[in-house]
């Protein structure tokens, strides 16, 4: 489905002292079954614009445009139930969400609540556990006796379940170990793939960002401030620095580089595949000369 | 939820803002007393006016504190009409389907609303206008006398001062893991009983677990960095009886005395 936002503006706890504007001048389109990564410091709004793609929160001006669902600011909306169905959050440590005596239990939960019968939900369940890379052995065990990795696994999976259109990902992957990380994010670049998913992904990783999403937004202090292609945002480096952001590694390494050896790539190395790329030609012509 | 005011904390720098937190105490702890002295027009309208220069001074929006004393009101009504409809003194001043009301049930239900409103107000004015770490460090103060008795005020002070710390806390992750929840589908709001029974348990064990994890982790780092009970330890914030404190003391005892005058 695809996403459209025209001017959202969000602000918590409104017409109190405590009244904070968290969102505004929000314009943004996300075609359906891309891959949109949204960056920013801690603080930017990242968060609140999420929650406004399944209707956790409304807009307090302005509307956004979910496939068939309207959610305009001030206005009831009654279809949430089949929306949030349609739109899957994981949010950030989702491991904190678990509560259920077993694992199979755990992730049937999502998909009985949007109408799912149980046999069917148990039978499926095995699949579900295989396509986050976890063994067939812990479906009956106590989803806390597992490790922290294991449970954001599961954690995942049960919001999987519910076989979403898109998927929201809250920093997936923080606090994993980097083969868990690679995993992780490889999957879910499979299943925008394979199954056509939209991913809203947001990370502070930006080798994440570069390496899986076809766009990025970034946001400052409520507001998206640049947006584009992985090629695009890392061209300006400085610019994101100004913004409190990180550059991929693979970025830095290839402006120190260009400085030292007085040479010009024709794109920004997203990865270390792009820089390994670069470096060849760039060595083949020393040689030649 | 945000609507609620009784126990936020509200920044400011007024006058009530900067008493001590100890003469707050006494001052709210005195008034939850004398406020039973008043029994007629004259004394009511003296402690409203107490009660209303003390929100003045305290510079907090008055449309705030009506918008958060919403719910208590429908209370305050109830009480009201409680009164209204149950004595029976005086004379009657109207009677309709067989509902009799007299005279003297209307004001004792004005009274006793009235007496209801002004404990509400002022109690809500301490937390206003008081954070929770000083309202702890004045009852440990206050308190520390009992240690005679080997009360541990201190430990007492702590449990406190941790747990109204976490209220925030709490919140923040109830709202975390219900919304986390709610994108599985629950639907805390509506349905039936059973369901609903099911949507708590998938709030209540999340929140329980994190809960308990906090709390060790907690008492791990407090541990770590050489926490070992009250015996020697001193403040970083040292309380400071001030001369307005005192004022605001015998200003109370003057206002005792009035209404102790004028009561009939």
């Amino acid at each position: 489905m695809d996403i459209v936002f025209r001017d959202v503006e969000h602000r918590y706890q409104i017409n109190t002292p405590f009244e904070k504007r968290a969102l505004y001048d929000i314009h943004m389109d996300i075609r359906n079954g891309s891959y949109v990564a949204v960056v920013g410091h801690t603080g930017s709004g990242k968060s609140t614009l999420l929650q406004h793609l399944n209707g956790l929160l409304q807009p307090t001006k302005g509307t956004v445009h979910l496939g068939k669902y309207t959610i305009t600011a001030g206005k009831k909306e009654k279809h949430l139930k089949s929306l949030r169905k349609k739109v899957g959050i994981v949010f950030q440590f989702p491991e904190h969400q678990l509560f259920e005596e077993t694992v199979e239990k755990d992730i049937c939960f999502g998909p009985m609540n949007f109408g799912m019968s149980e046999q069917e939900a148990k039978a499926r369940v095995g699949e579900w556990l295989a396509l986050v890379g976890l063994p067939e052995e812990v479906r009956h065990k106590s989803p806390f006796a597992l490790s922290g990795g294991q449970m954001r696994r599961v954690a995942i999976a049960g919001v999987l379940a519910m076989n979403p259109e898109v998927l929201v990902l809250d920093e997936p992957t923080a606090g994993l170990d980097p083969r868990g990380r690679k995993e992780m994010m490889d999957m879910f670049a499979q299943l925008q793939r394979r199954k056509g998913m939209t991913i809203v992904l947001v990370t502070h990783s930006m080798e994440e960002a570069a390496r899986y999403a076809d766009d990025i937004i970034v946001m400052h202090q409520g507001t998206i401030v640049r947006r584009g292609a992985p090629e695009h945002i890392f061209r300006h480096v400085d610019d994101l620095i100004g913004l409190g952001l990180d550059v991929p590694e693979t970025v830095l390494f290839q402006r120190a580089i260009e400085q030292k050896f007085g040479v010009q790539f024709h794109a920004p190395c997203l990865t270390i595949e792009d820089v390994i790329k670069n470096l060849q030609t760039l060595f083949t012509r020393v040689k030649r000369i | 939820m945000n609507n609620m005011i009784i126990g936020k904390y509200v920044p400011g720098d007024s006058l009530i803002h900067r008493l001590d937190p100890r003469t707050k105490l006494l001052l709210m702890f005195i008034y939850v007393f004398i406020v039973f002295l008043a029994n007629n027009e004259w004394t009511y309208g003296v402690l409203t006016f107490f009660t209303c220069a003390l929100l003045f001074l305290s510079r907090i929006k008055l449309s705030f504190i009506i918008k958060g004393l919403k719910p208590v009101l429908w209370v305050i009504v109830f009480t009201f009409l409680l009164h209204v409809l149950f004595t029976k003194e005086g004379n009657i001043v109207f009677q309709w389907l067989g509902i009799e009301v007299y005279d003297k049930a209307i004001q004792q239900g004005a009274f006793i609303s009235l007496r209801f409103l002004l404990l509400i107000v002022v109690t809500t004015l301490l937390t206003l206008t008081t954070t929770p770490i000083e309202v702890t460090d004045g009852m440990e103060s206050l308190l520390s006398p009992l240690k005679k008795w080997n009360i541990p005020v201190h430990e007492l002070a702590l449990m406190m001062s941790i747990s109204l710390r976490f209220i925030p806390t709490l919140m923040e992750e109830t709202e975390k893991i219900m919304k986390a929840q709610m994108a599985r589908g629950v639907d805390f709001a509506s349905g039936p009983l059973s369901e609903r029974m099911k949507a708590m348990t998938a709030l209540l064990v999340p929140l329980f677990i994190s809960a308990f994890k906090r709390a060790e982790e907690l008492a791990v780092a407090m541990e770590v960095r050489g926490y070992r009970g009250g015996n020697g330890r001193t403040k970083w914030r040292e309380l400071t009886w001030r001369g307005i404190d005192t004022a605001f003391m015998i200003l109370l005892g003057f206002l005792a005395i009035v209404l102790w005058l004028l009561r009939s």
